[in-house]
């Protein structure tokens, strides 16, 4: 038997499961999910015009709130992360497994951090006071 | 969206092996664990940005975003945020015409894909382009700050670029504050600027006439960086779209790599987000 020339080597796998191949909708569904992108569209858009508004006026509109406006604008900015990553990123259509996969270390790993650079922060910053 | 992750598959089934029991290809499983070790990186820079400012000993203020960024392309006067807004407006376009790129491959609509691919990296350019305006004008600066012969800050109320020569008699300057210190003018402020001890006008990596060193060096690097992965994204899209014109995806059966590109380009949108907030607003 003579060796395989390169055509005739086939490197085909018939043991793995294209799910790319199953993702596919057909057009009614398409206008479902066309909606569901509108939606969140001029939702991010209406959220971030608001927050321009905010950073633009609050002093005349909210004197001496500046504790609350800021952590207005945090909590908008997750709004809007939840939305770009639920619904752009199709990580709510995906199994709950691999949203725990992707969410929780990272999420983990952000309030450690989170509660490392205040914590630290302002011990730097009372010592500052001390030593300046 | 249907497809195998919204089917219901017994336990035993989907942890039994010969299949991945998240029901997602290794590419896209793939794509997303290198989003989340980016998304790490960036959460350091912008922890280190939140330690840099909030640790700020006294006698320094951190700059206000609306009063550092007030320029708008083609326009005189000031529009605080502005052109920034604009910006992220342009991002969040662009990034849902990604996802409908991603739609249009769903139901394998060539056309469709190819458009709304060709749209998401003209979002992409004008990004690219507008934070090159930003880092432009960033550099060369709007209002110079004066250290007078007494210790006292002041700033100008118009920076001669280019080394233009000063007129003293319409010569002024702001004492303290950029744009709500009392204003001195003519040539007797003319003589005080002349005698001043240091003049900053702009950014560099060493000083800059916004406030802290870091200020200009975290604006650098946080925007640049971020920058960086535009232009990835965008030469990502560029090698999607030019497959995805020659029916490479087509006869393939299938336009998951859309879907992958997607999956960046949207977390380049996400960064944004964060930076927005964190740089710009707060």
């Amino acid at each position: 038997m003579p060796a395989p020339g390169l055509g005739e080597l086939n490197m085909e796998r018939d043991d793995i499961i294209e799910y790319g191949l199953q993702s596919g909708h057909n057009e009614e569904e398409g206008r479902v999910v066309r909606k569901k992108i509108y939606f969140v569209t001029a939702l991010l858009s209406v959220v971030t015009a608001i927050e321009v508004l905010l950073g633009v006026f609050w002093m005349s509109l909210f004197p001496n709130s500046w504790h609350w406006v800021k952590w207005t604008f945090i909590m908008m900015t997750l709004v809007k992360a939840t939305y770009i990553v639920m619904t752009f990123m199709h990580l709510g259509d995906e199994r709950r497994s691999i949203r725990k996969v992707i969410l929780m270390p990272y999420g983990l790993f952000l309030m450690y951090i989170v509660f490392v650079i205040i914590w630290e922060s302002l011990y730097v910053h009372h010592t500052l006071r001390i030593f300046l | 969206m249907s497809g195998e992750a919204s089917k219901a598959i017994s336990t035993e089934v989907l942890w039994g092996g010969h299949r991945s029991p998240f029901s997602i290809s290794y590419g896209k499983m793939m794509m997303w664990f290198f989003l989340v070790s980016d998304a790490l990186t960036f959460t350091g820079l912008l922890s280190a940005y939140g330690f840099a400012r909030h640790a700020l000993g006294p006698g320094l203020e951190w700059p206000i975003g609306e009063e550092v960024f007030r320029s708008f392309p083609g326009l005189s006067g000031s529009y605080p945020l502005m052109y920034v807004a604009l910006m992220t407006f342009i991002l969040i376009i662009s990034s849902v015409t990604m996802v409908l790129a991603v739609e249009a491959g769903h139901r394998m609509d060539k056309k469709g894909v190819v458009k709304w691919l060709f749209l998401t990296i003209v979002g992409g350019l004008f990004f690219l382009g507008s934070q090159a305006f930003e880092w432009s004008h960033f550099i060369h600066g709007s209002h110079a700050r004066v250290t007078l012969a007494d210790g006292q800050i002041a700033y100008l109320v118009e920076n001669p670029h280019h080394g233009e020569a000063i007129d003293p008699n319409t010569f002024a300057m702001t004492m303290g504050h950029p744009l709500n210190g009392e204003v001195v003018k003519g040539p007797e402020a003319y003589k005080l600027y002349q005698s001043a001890i240091s003049v900053v006008s702009g950014a560099n990596m060493t000083e800059n006439e916004y406030g802290p060193t870091q200020y200009a060096n975290f604006f650098f690097f946080i925007t640049g960086f971020h920058g960086f992965h535009v232009t990835t994204g965008v030469i990502l899209n560029i090698v999607v779209l030019s497959q995805a014109m020659r029916g490479v995806f087509h006869r393939r059966g299938h336009y998951e790599r859309v879907e992958k590109a997607g999956l960046y380009w949207h977390f380049v949108d996400l960064v944004w987000v964060f930076v927005f907030t964190f740089f710009y607003l707060i």
